[in-house]
């Protein structure tokens, strides 16, 4: 196996290429660089570092992907891999990739809102949220809580269908 | 160092107690929305109390780690806010714990963004977006509630009656919170202010001349918290080291 730690140039874009090919456990449309989550490659004396963000503080795919960062990286060449964790700045939805939120689209998901005319804890502010099924804007929310921490439950008012909006943060 | 471990043990302790007391609706909420809505906060609280205790755990060093300051603490040096470990009662109980809760962690928390130590407003920074959901939610349902059905009303004034004296420890300084730098006096009226304009909204009134049980921040509790622990530690205390 070669090992890439021991030639010359390291290219932060070829490593990148390789994080891309990780996806949320969660998610799986979406790789880790699509969500935002990954803020740094580094190359230290001896080792790879990876810096990661949690999308939310108890979100248990955040282990998981940790590992699966270690793994992925080590089948190609990289023995030694550190993946650490930050907590600031703190991730955003904002930091999603346009790629990502086409795709999250696509899998039947409306992706998030831009966050500055929402995120706020004012009550019975809903958002204006598009169905992922037949671009309709006429859609209610059924639940400020969907599957999973970054999800809530909507429906559509045309077509009926229920279904997940990944929410601003 | 000591108060700012405590401190910071203390908010640790609060977010893992209702994390614990929000899980036991897992399964058994009046509709699943709302099931799913209450663990999913279980797990935000969850996620906060972990970064709190790795934080701990790493100011105190040597081997302590996280899971050794959430499983092998007994009931007196837990720093939980009594209101934490109250019992789930009705829908109308729970909701209004987490309503008095949320609305003091969003207002303390955006004060300790403003403390001088760079991980803490780290953990607290990233707990405000999720804090904003939990507060909208459950005051959502307080209106609802208190504003709904006769018996809806009626639960909602009786939840009220038993967890207002709970509410009084939030704003008196604990020994170690002294230095941490919390205006008590502000984040008081500013909690008031917003309780009073969503007890308006759901036709409720404030309690007054209610006296206050103090307490849990210096690890007196009320007799909830054994119970509590006696669960959540069971697996670590009857096989010690155990991982999954």
């Amino acid at each position: 196996m070669v090992n890439i730690m021991e030639t010359e140039v390291l290219d932060k874009n070829m490593l990148y290429t390789y994080l891309e090919e990780i996806k949320d456990p969660e998610v799986p449309v979406l790789s880790i660089i699509d969500l935002g989550i990954v803020r740094d490659v580094k190359l230290n004396a001896d080792e790879l570092e990876v810096v990661i963000t949690p999308t939310y503080t108890g979100c248990p795919a955040m282990d998981m992907i940790a590992a699966t960062i270690k793994i992925e990286l080590a089948t190609l060449g990289f023995r030694k891999v550190k993946v650490t964790t930050i907590l600031s700045p703190a991730w955003t939805t904002d930091w999603m990739t346009e790629e990502g939120k086409r795709k999250l689209k696509q899998y039947g998901i409306a992706p998030p809102n831009p966050k500055q005319h929402i995120c706020s804890g004012d009550l019975f502010s809903e958002e204006t949220i598009q169905c992922p099924q037949c671009n309709s804007y006429h859609t209610h929310r059924i639940s400020e809580f969907g599957s999973t921490a970054c999800k809530s439950l909507y429906q559509c008012d045309d077509c009926k269908e229920p279904f997940d909006y990944f929410k601003c943060h | 160092m000591k108060n700012l471990i405590d401190y910071i043990l203390h908010l640790a302790d609060t977010t893992l107690i209702l994390a614990q007391r929000n899980a036991e609706w897992c399964g058994h909420g009046p509709v699943l929305e709302q099931d799913i809505a209450i663990t999913n906060i279980s797990l935000d609280l969850l996620g906060q109390s972990r970064n709190f205790y790795q934080y701990a755990a790493l100011l105190i060093g040597g081997d302590c780690d996280e899971n050794k300051l959430a499983y092998l603490r007994k009931e007196r040096e837990f720093k939980n806010l009594l209101l934490a470990e109250q019992p789930n009662g009705d829908w109308a109980q729970t909701i209004l714990r987490q309503y008095l809760f949320s609305q003091f962690q969003y207002l303390l928390f955006q004060q300790l963004q403003k403390n001088k130590d760079e991980q803490v407003v780290a953990i607290v920074t990233k707990a405000l977006k999720e804090i904003t959901y939990h507060v909208r939610w459950s005051s959502e349902w307080v209106i609802r509630l208190g504003d709904g059905t006769e018996e809806s009303r009626e639960r909602m004034i009786k939840a009220i009656d038993e967890l207002w004296r709970y509410t009084g420890e939030m704003f008196v300084a604990a020994k170690y919170e002294k230095e941490i730098g919390i205006d008590f006096y502000l984040l008081k009226e500013e909690w008031n202010k917003k309780i009073k304009s969503i007890f308006e909204e759901a036709t409720l009134s404030i309690p007054e001349n209610v006296f206050m049980q103090i307490g849990g921040k210096e690890g007196t509790h009320t007799e909830h918290l054994g119970y509590i622990l006696t669960e959540l530690q069971y697996m670590q205390r009857a096989y010690p080291n155990s991982e999954w």
